[in-house]
Order: C-alpha cells, then structure tokens, then sequence
C-alpha cells in the first residue's frame, strides 16, 4: 500500500512537477542550418547567427548595432594611433569551466587570421594581438585604424587549451570539404551552451547558468534554446500556425499578412542591412558555361551594362517581395555609413537599348550562361533567380538556372568556380570598407567577378588606414563610384526583414538578421 | 453473358467495355489527356517552358472569373507569371511522356527477364529471380532518388539539366521491372508446358523464335494489365520526385514541380497554383487506374 502511494506521489510529481518548473523553451526555425560551428570557418549569416550564442565577441552589438562591452569591458586607442587596448572582463569561464584570460584572446585573433579563416580579411588590418597582462590585451594594426572595435564584432573567443587539447588551433577549410572537432563541438563564453547537434535537423543549447550577463539588469530567461531548419517555406509557417514554433527567422513575405491576423502571433519588420545583388566573372578569358568560346561576353562592359538595364528591380520587389525591399542599384543599404541615394539610383529599366548595346557588343545573336543560386539562403531567392531568367531572355542572353542549397553554392564561389552567381552582403562592421574590401578586393573569397581596377584597390586599402573621417568619406564616396561604374555587378534589393514569432516572445529584431538570444525574454 | 462466351476474347473485350461506363468515363479522360498533351502548343495561351514568355507583373493573378482574374489567364498564373491552363497542359505533357517512357522501358526489361528466366530455368532464371526480389525489396522512390542523386554527382549541371528527362524515365523505370519479370516468368511457365511450345521445338524452331514468337504474344495480356497500373504509378512517382525537387527543372515545370511551388503560397491565399495542377494530377491518375482496373477484370476470365 505505502509502496503504490509512493509510486503515485512520484507518479504525479513527475506530471505535474514538470509544468511548475516549467522550462522557457524557444523553439525557432529558418530555411537553413549553420554551415559549421567552428566561429572562424565561414563568413555567413546563420554560421555566425548560430556562434553567437555560444561564443561571445571582445564588443557586442546590440539591437540597433551599436556597440557595447562584449569580452571587453572597455576600451580605446592608446598614445600609438595603431595599437588598441582592450580590457577584459574578470571572472568568466568557458563552458568547460576553464578561466578565460587574455590568452584566449591572442589564440583567437591568431586563429581568425589564418588562411583558412573566412575572417580574416575582416581584420586584414591587423597586425597582431599582444597579452599585457591577464586581462589586458593590445591589438596592433598596420597603420592607424579608427573602427578596429567595429570589425571585431564577429570575432569569437575560443579558449586555448580547449582548442589546443582537441587539436582545432586552426580554423576548418570549410571549401574543401574538411571536417574539424570544432565543427560539432564547441567551447564558448556565451549565453547559452550546445546540448545536441544534429546538422540540418536540429540544434539544441541550453542556459549557460555561468554566464556574466546574468548578473546584469533584466537578463534574458531562456533555458532552452531547439533550432531546426525548415527548408519548404509553408512548413514553416504551418509550424508557427499550429504553435510548433515559437519564431521563424526567415518568414516567407507572402504569408505576413495572415500571420498578422493570427491571434498570438507577431510580426516585426525592420530594413535588414543586407543586399542581394549577382556577380559576373569578368575576369576569365571564357565562361566555363557559355556557348561562346574564346571569349567572355562578361569581360564587356557594354554586356554588364545591358544586363543591369534588362534587370526590372521594381517588379522584383513589388511581385516577389512582396514590397519588404527596396530596388537597389549598389551594394551598399542605407544604414551603413557611404550610403548615398545618388549611388544607389537604379540603371535605367531598357531592355531595348539593352539588345542595342548587346548587339554593339557582338553579341546580337546573344549567348548562354548558367546561373548560380540558392534556394535556402535568402528571402525566395529560387523565385528571384527565376526571373532574373526571364528578363535576361527578353534581351537574348539564355541562362540556365542552376538553384541548389547554400552548402553547395557558396563553395562554389569560393573555389572560383562559377561565371554568374547571386549573392546578398550584409554588413559584419556596419561600414563600407567591409563591402569595398571582401566584394571589389582580387582574390576575396568572396569576389569572383574579376575586376581589374589597381587604382580602385589602392583607394580601398587607403580607407583601411585612413584617420582623417572627412576625408575617409569622401574615398569611400569615390570608391562606390568607381565599383558601380565597372558594373561588375548587378544590385537587385536592399531586403527587407520579417521575423515573426509568438507574442509572448520578446525578442529585437536586429537589422543583421541574427537574432540574440541572449536579450530574449518570454513570458511568464 | 451468352454471346460474351461465344464471341472472340477481342470482341468479348469490347462487349465488356461497352457495358462498363466507368471503362468509357475513364477512357474517355485518358484520350483527353493525351490528345490535350499532344496538342500542348496549340491549346495553350503561352508557351511557359520559355522564360521570355514570363512578364512577372503578371504574378500571382487570380482565375479569370474571379473579381481581380484577367481574362488572359483562364486558371490564373503562378509566381513567374506563367499562364496555369498552359503550363498544365505542358507539365502533362512531360507527366505522360515520363509516365509512358518509363512503363515501356521497365516492362521490355521485365519481359526479357522473365522470358529468360522462365523459358531457360537452371541458374539462369535463380540468378536473375533472386536479382528480382532484391530489387524488389528496396522502394521504387528510393531507387529513383539514388539514380537522380547519383547521376547529378557524376554529371556537370549543364549535362544533367539536358538529360533530366531521360535520367527521370530511367530512374522511375528501373524501378518497376522485377514486377513484370515475375508475372511473365510464371506465366512462361505454364506457356512452356504447352502443347504449340513442344510442336514448334519438334518442328526445329530456334529458341529465340519460340520465346519471342509463340511465347510473348501469350502472356502479353497479363503485361497490358501491369502496365496500364504502372503507368498510373509511373506518373505519379514523377510527381513525388519533382514535388521533391528533384525532377524536372523549375524552369521547365512538369505537374509535380507546379504542385511544390504552389505548395508555398497556400497559407497566403493563392490557391489556384496548386489547385488546378493537383486536381489535373488526380484525374490523370484516376482516370488509368479505373482503366486498369477495368481492364484486370475483364481479362481475367474467373471473373466472367
């Protein structure tokens, strides 16, 4: 008898109990899982969205990136214009319990600077980092840097021992297939720790007890973070309808209106600072994938002049957007500092003055290429490829659409093997060396248009160093100028970002589009 | 039933299709089709396998009796702005061109197998069988995604995109022969007990000559009754592969990639991207499973 009521006493403990202690679980999805969780792998939005959580930067930014003590609690120039200083936080571990100390920081700025780092050329300025004392480091550029703070944001702390122990001082070459410890396993300082991670299924962290930020006024109360990537778009959405889901990051734009009308659920809506545009290669003397041989129709300015003319961005936006973008005709979206409304004028909308110019090219019996393109990456971006097709038919030019998953596309760019490929850029410092240096720069991994412009990369590296912020701007002026005339590029949209979720979810939706857990908070 | 014993097994065929009205509906839609998909180009409004036919302001508009539908576009348009009706009549086109390709592919492969392995036993027909039943064990669908998954993995883009539909035929078709091979196995079984079998052998005919000469024409019936069942199978595998995305390109849409993108704008309100396609899919299917049901039954002379 005592026996059954003990049993019953647990029984009912165990159904009960769990509601009482009820965990704050977020569930989220978006159409794309983190390439690898090594921080330093790879340059790109869910990869560093999904470390942010578990690894924490020197400076952090917050929901309207401004900057704000990360690692660091503080920090300035020194009397030598090229060395930065940077005063640690005391007393944070990672979470495999070791002390975190200057140390780590040289390790990680060490490790983002090597080859098969994709940040690298992010801090390309850097020179090295210098443990002072424990908690003291100093960062020495090539030459003076004012917005070193600014591009160290998605630098991530690893700890030394840990990565030194399991062998992964280096970063994953994420473009020749290399599989690291890193990859699945991490050991960060950050908010929430990796519980399970299953790649393209799911992704579980939990509440990193130990974290500093807890400390702090109206910490986050999240326990249990479960991500899983959603590919087909309805499903997603069926998932935040039925109440599966308690955010979806990427909602498709179509379905904003219903999800607004649905009873417990929100939308928020800001300008993302992100631009899809396409790149041509220009540089090589034939397409790998066009039917004119001996030539490349793309070395010809007139031929990216008409292709930028043939492109209707306002249909774009208004019939596949939906409206959450604006038209873009440079790289840049308003928000970043070099933003101009002259640059970012459109080309003129001319399809047939773009045969003329085509024909004048050589090209009046047009040509064929392969476009490359994701289907996961970005706000329907198989739908936008799509008609890209279409509008470049209207001109001649054949394309054939070749739309796969990021994780075979972007190393397609990166080993340099596609002739036309779309790409959208947000911004990692939130200034315009970022988007001159890693889309104009030769040999960026990122950049395989080819372009040939010295002077144009000497100005580039200039801005790098210069001090002078009047004339800093009016490089960065010069230097938009110059890339938009080259028409390397064809800017499609300055995206729009969506994000929607339970309403007793709060959570600030950041013009990055990578949502920070740790400034979360659900209701009770 | 008198006259239906007494007459010839090819009119007592059409005695028996003429008192079905379910073998006439279902013959009647599966004419339509075919003849709908044959004349694809003059039916349609627009080609829309050519993107230069696509003007994307033309998106999303509704059916044409609806308030905002236009007139153009009798079962409204897509998310390219492709007119439904024609991409409907094309996308059937390649459903039955995949469906009707693949059938006769499989069911000549299953023949031969099973004309084989019936009529010359010993280890012949043990090695070929047992390569049967283990095919057998592994689904279709799951063959026809690791004969598309491999094939885009040898071939560059550019290739696999020009052979889509002959890797599509393949991959459906490769599937289903083991079931052809069996019932034409057994069914040579008996046929090589047969009297004519041993005349023709005393009369010195060639092996090649009995089995495709005397043999085939006797077990065909119990072929035409597979393949009318597989090619309804056959068509909607295409479906589920290009639903899948890994059928036909999008920018050549067969009925199951028109079905995925519609797939997409459901909770949003444009219903008619997946409608039309779905109900033309069903009906298609439906139509020669009916036909192949009918056509089970009226061959198979227990159930006169």
């Amino acid at each position: 008898m005592t026996m059954r009521f003990i049993t019953l006493v647990f029984v009912l403990m165990s159904v009960f109990g769990s509601t009482v202690l009820a965990e704050n679980t977020v569930r989220w999805s978006a159409q794309g899982d983190a390439i690898t969780l090594d921080p330093h792998a790879q340059n790109e939005g869910m990869t560093l969205a999904t470390a942010k959580q578990i690894y924490e930067p020197l400076v952090h930014r917050d929901e309207t990136m401004a900057l704000q003590p990360g690692l660091a609690l503080s920090w300035g120039l020194t009397a030598d214009p090229t060395v930065w200083e940077f005063v640690l936080r005391q007393g944070v571990t990672f979470h495999d319990g070791r002390l975190f100390t200057a140390d780590d920081v040289v390790f990680s700025f060490t490790r983002a600077l090597m080859p098969t780092s994709d940040l690298k050329d992010i801090i390309g300025t850097v020179r090295e980092a210098v443990a002072v004392d424990d908690f003291t480091v100093r960062i020495t550029t090539e030459g003076p840097n004012p917005i070193l703070p600014q591009q160290i944001t998605d630098i991530y702390i690893m700890s030394r021992g840990w990565a030194e122990e399991n062998n992964v001082t280096g970063p994953q070459d994420v473009a020749s297939g290399e599989e690291t410890y890193a990859v699945r396993h991490t050991n960060g300082t950050g908010p929430f720790i990796l519980n399970l991670r299953e790649p393209d299924v799911r992704t579980v962290l939990t509440k990193n007890p130990q974290w500093w930020g807890l400390q702090e006024d109206e910490p986050h109360n999240v326990d249990r973070i479960i991500f899983t990537p959603v590919s087909n778009a309805a499903t997603r959405v069926a998932a935040l309808l039925s109440g599966e889901l308690d955010f979806v990051l990427d909602t498709p734009v179509q379905d904003l209106a219903r999800i607004r009308r649905t009873p417990g659920l929100a939308v928020q809506s800001t300008p993302e600072v992100r631009a899809i545009f396409m790149g041509l290669d220009t540089g090589r003397v034939e397409l790998r994938s066009s039917n004119i041989k001996g030539k490349n129709p793309f070395s010809d300015l007139r031929v990216r002049q008409a292709m930028n003319m043939a492109v209707d961005r306002n249909a774009i936006v208004q019939r596949i957007m939906r409206g959450v973008a604006e038209p873009a005709g440079m790289l840049l979206s308003p928000g970043i500092g070099g933003y101009t409304e002259e640059i970012d004028a459109l080309p003129k909308l001319d399809p047939a003055a773009a045969r003329a110019l085509l024909a004048d090219a050589g090209y009046a019996g047009g040509f064929s290429v392969t476009l490359d393109c994701t289907n996961d990456r970005y706000m329907n971006d198989e739908a936008i490829c799509q008609a890209v097709v279409g509008m470049l038919a209207r001109i001649g030019i054949t394309v054939r659409l070749d739309a796969k998953t990021k994780v075979l596309h972007f190393p397609k760019i990166q080993n340099n093997e596609s002739d036309f490929y779309l790409l959208g850029w947000g911004s990692g410092t939130m200034d315009s060396h970022y988007h001159l240096d890693f889309l104009a720069m030769p040999d960026r991994a990122w950049n395989r248009t080819g372009l040939h412009d010295p002077e144009l990369f000497t100005m580039i590296d200039d801005i790098a160093i210069e001090t002078d912020l009047v004339k800093r701007d009016e490089m960065i002026n010069t230097a938009w100028l110059r890339l938009k005339a080259a028409e390397v590029y064809v800017p499609l949209h300055h995206q729009g970002l969506a994000w929607t979720m339970k309403d007793r979810l709060s959570l600030p939706i950041q013009p990055d589009n990578q949502p920070q857990f740790r400034l979360a908070r659900v209701a009770e | 039933m008198t006259n239906v014993l007494s007459a010839s097994p090819r009119a007592a065929l059409w005695i028996s299709f003429r008192q079905s009205p379910l073998a006439i509906v279902a013959t009647g839609l599966v004419l339509t089709f075919l003849l709908c998909a044959f004349l694809a180009p003059w039916l349609a409004t627009q080609n829309p396998f050519d993107p230069i036919n696509l003007e994307l302001m033309n998106s999303f508009l509704p059916p044409a009796w609806t308030t905002e539908g236009s007139s153009t576009f009798i079962l409204g348009t897509d998310d390219q702005g492709r007119d439904m009706w024609s991409a409907i009549l094309y996308g059937s086109r390649i459903s039955l061109t995949v469906g009707l390709s693949a059938v006769a592919f499989s069911a000549t492969l299953g023949i031969t197998v099973g004309l084989i392995a019936g009529y010359a036993g010993g280890w012949a027909e043990t090695l070929l069988m047992r390569l049967a039943d283990v095919q057998l064990t592994i689904p279709a669908l799951l063959i026809a995604l690791m004969v598309d998954g491999l094939s885009r993995a040898v071939l560059s883009p550019e290739a696999h995109d020009g052979i889509a539909l002959y890797m599509l035929i393949f991959a459906i078709g490769i599937a289903d022969w083991p079931q052809y091979a069996r019932v034409v196995r057994s069914a040579t079984l008996v046929q090589k007990q047969s009297g004519y079998v041993a005349q023709a052998k005393l009369s010195g005919a060639s092996s090649v000559a009995i089995v495709f000469g005397h043999i085939l024409p006797n077990v065909m019936t119990s072929v035409l009754v597979l393949a009318t069942l597989g090619l309804a199978l056959a068509i909607i595998a295409e479906a589920t592969l290009s639903f899948l995305g890994v059928g036909m390109p999008p920018t050549t849409p067969s009925l199951g990639t028109l079905i995925r993108i519609g797939n997409d704008y459901l909770f949003s309100g444009e219903w008619w991207i997946t409608l039309f396609p779905s109900l033309a899919l069903v009906m298609l299917a439906l139509s020669v499973n009916l036909l192949g049901d009918w056509l089970r039954d009226a061959l198979n002379p227990r159930l006169r």
